[in-house]
């Protein structure tokens, strides 16, 4: 084996894929062979580093120098300049955007400095199609020690004592969870792995299946030996090609070296895996659901109980855990629940990955410790509010959760406090909102998902739900009354206390959180029949201000439905009968003459 | 590819492979001894290409996990080509000259294992770092 003295890791995440990383590792390779290199340098396409703003993202090691939105021609210079010559190019590195200082270490940059990563330890360290690499990193060792010094009930005790809790939203304890389905007697058990990943703007199960595939594998025969189960599925959605593909990779390399299948390790244990497909329903990340859908049937949930831990697939007694649940058991085994259960808040314990995205300078993934505050993850690892505008609202919980305003900034993270303040963990998007967004669209956005999503099996979610967007239609629309308002707080709590399952019992969240936090916005919109924000068109004016129009006629000129008149060098009026709200005039004004309000 | 058996065989497949995972872990780089080879044109046309690999080889045989080895850029001493820096956590870096790919091997050996400075091979350092 080469003795490489470098290595380029370069990001193969969705993420800056899409940006071009593909080309760059051409690039490199190519220029390292030109160079006469290709013994000694070594290019290594991982997983997702999280700091998908500013993809492509190389990092050089040993010299740990973190390049940023790197393309095809500065990949060139980055080996010709640092490869060959060892001189950092600095014009290349992150540059932090107060300071505008350079910095040249991943450790340096306020968005590393306060993550710790378990669920995401060998993203953007290891190759993921590479099982080698990840036997490497102690991969497959806690499965070894699983099966060769541990009882099953000596394994599931050291989970309950990590205080591990599911990582896809609920929150359930996974020790608790898998000694219920190894107490329940069958013959045959199976475990599911749910990496049907569906809160938008959610992407963490993503890139662990692209980074790490091995460590979710590892994770689920770990859980089969506990619980007396010799067959995994994982449910996975069609939408990612990439992580099925590393997943699909990582399975044959784990047969071919028999860490899948019969006599694993030499022991009596056998496991098999296979992947399912969903077809992008929401609603089949909703356990039951998503059992139905494995077997064939309609994406509908079932009443609970029994729950899958008693008549799960095929009837048979199954554990489902969501993919980054499953991330965090290897190092549990290995490093012993003490060390888990050090880390966190007292009834959570561990990390939380967080997907990022909105209106937030650095969009990406982080893994931060259980306790942290809002405050600290937007500002400190997301770099604040885009264009530096206001804070309003942060969003968690994808479309079950609610919308946190900046009075709970200060509230440090974990599963209860959340609830408390009226959202909820979810799977861990966090989507930052700022003054230019309207709580009552957002609100309606939310619902718009959910109406779409629904099963329709049950009443409450099915009609319910399309009531209250409607409600919320008439509220942007200008038609809204106070009475309104009285009647989405009585239906978002009706259809909380009576839909069927998880999904319909949450889908009145972002209407009656941001009711709760921004009621004096709702009220604008039925009271004053204007949107503070200036987002819901119908309820938009537009006014030229005389003391700014210098009269140049432009907005006249732009205009497409002619509402705009004015003598040259004189002040211009808009005829609001002939508006159409469409905002041209506003954007073409060099004097900035035009509101709307 | 042949199926792992036991244990025991995976754990040294693990460390089969770990060696070339090492040079990428950067945690804790600050509390590493941190060897640098000037690798300018100059260097490079004085043989510090043989001299890196000399070392990096010599590194992984004797399985030293505390050291990082890079390059760096010319430093002004283009008579001494290669030069290699060595630099302890907590002591004074030491700056040595005409190093070829066998005393590169001398060093690992002799300074950085035994805590051996070879004063013969210092340069002077003729600047400071401001």
């Amino acid at each position: 084996m080469p003795n490489y003295r470098m290595n380029l890791l370069v990001c193969g995440g969705t993420g800056c894929k899409a940006s071009g990383s593909s080309e760059v590792v051409e690039v490199f390779e190519k220029e390292i062979e030109k160079a006469g290199l290709k013994n000694e340098i070594q290019v290594i396409v991982t997983g997702c580093f999280g700091f998908c703003e500013k993809g492509p993202i190389v990092k050089v090691t040993p010299d740990n120098v973190f390049y940023v939105e790197v393309n095809p021609e500065k990949a060139v210079r980055i080996i010709n300049e640092h490869i060959i010559k060892g001189r950092i190019v600095e014009e290349y590195l992150y540059k932090e955007p107060v300071t505008k200082e350079a910095l040249p270490e991943q450790s340096d940059m306020p968005f590393y400095k306060k993550q710790i990563r378990i669920a995401l330890r060998n993203c953007g360290f290891i190759d993921p199609e590479n099982i080698y690499e990840y036997i490497a990193v102690d991969g497959y060792q806690a499965l070894g020690k699983v099966l060769s010094e541990m009882t099953p009930e000596e394994v599931i005790e050291e989970v309950k004592k990590s205080g591990l809790r599911g990582r896809g939203g609920g929150g359930f304890s996974t020790g608790l969870k898998w000694e219920m389905t190894k107490k329940s007697k069958s013959n045959q058990k199976y475990v599911i792995c749910n990496a049907d990943e569906g809160d938008p703007g959610a992407f963490m199960d993503r890139s662990i299946l692209e980074g790490d595939p091995h460590t979710v594998l590892e994770a689920m025969a770990i859980c089969g030996y506990c619980i007396g189960a010799n067959k995994g599925y994982i449910y996975i959605r069609a939408e990612y090609p990439l992580a099925i593909q590393r997943l699909r990779i990582a399975i044959k390399q784990a047969y071919e070296l028999g860490l899948l299948g019969s006599n694993i390790l030499g022991s009596n244990f056998s496991f098999d895996i296979d992947l399912k497909y969903g077809a992008g329903a929401f609603i089949c990340g909703e356990e039951t659901a998503l059992i139905n859908s494995i077997e064939g049937g309609r994406g509908e949930p079932t009443v609970k109980p029994p729950f899958p831990a008693q008549k799960g697939l095929w009837k048979k007694p199954t554990n489902i855990n969501n993919v980054e649940t499953f991330a965090n058991i290897c190092p549990i085994i290995l490093k012993g629940a003490d060390w888990f259960n050090s880390i966190g808040t007292e009834k959570s314990k561990g990390t939380k990955v967080f997907a990022l995205a909105g209106k937030i300078n650095n969009v990406g993934l982080v893994e931060v410790p259980m306790g942290l505050t809002l405050r600290e993850i937007i500002y400190d690892l997301g770099g604040g509010i885009k264009g530096g505008k206001k804070f309003k609202a942060v969003q968690t919980g994808g479309p079950s959760g609610g919308c946190i305003p900046k009075e709970h900034l200060d509230t440090p993270i974990d599963y209860d406090n959340l609830t408390k303040i009226g959202s909820m963990m979810g799977s861990g998007g966090m989507i930052v909102m700022d003054e230019d967004d309207c709580m009552v669209n957002i609100a309606k956005f939310y619902l718009e998902f959910t109406c779409d999503e629904s099963c329709g099996r049950c009443t409450p979610c099915r009609v319910g739900n399309m009531r209250m967007l409607e409600i919320l239609k008439e509220i942007t629309e200008g038609r809204g009354t106070m009475e309104h308002l009285e009647e989405l707080k009585e239906l978002g709590q009706i259809i909380k206390d009576t839909a069927l399952c998880g999904l319909g019992q949450t889908s009145p969240n972002p209407v009656l959180s941001t009711m709760n936090f921004f009621w004096d916005e709702y009220v604008a919109h039925v009271k004053d029949k204007t949107c503070p924000a200036g987002v819901c068109t119908a309820l938009l004016k537009y006014y030229i201000l005389p003391e700014k129009c210098v009269g140049c006629t432009a907005c006249a000129k732009v205009c497409p439905t002619n509402a705009i008149s004015g003598e040259v060098r004189k002040t211009h009026v808009i005829d609001r009968e002939k508006c159409i709200k469409c905002g041209a005039c506003m954007a073409t004004c060099r004097f900035n003459a035009i509101t709307r309000r | 590819m042949a199926g792992i058996k036991s244990l025991e065989e995976l754990k040294a497949l693990r460390d089969k492979y770990k060696e070339n995972i090492i040079g990428r872990d950067t945690s804790d780089s600050e509390n590493k001894i941190r060897i640098s080879v000037g690798m300018a044109t100059c260097g490079i046309a004085s043989g510090a290409r043989d001299t890196i690999n000399a070392i990096i080889d010599e590194v992984s045989k004797e399985k030293l996990t505390n050291v990082v080895v890079v390059q760096s850029g010319c430093l002004g001493y283009c008579y001494a080509e290669p030069t290699v820096e060595v630099r302890v956590p907590g002591k004074e870096p030491v700056l040595y000259g005409n190093i070829n790919a066998e005393r590169g091997r001398e060093i690992i050996k002799k300074h950085i294992k035994n805590g051996e400075i070879q004063k013969d091979w210092i340069i002077e350092r003729t600047f400071k770092n401001i």
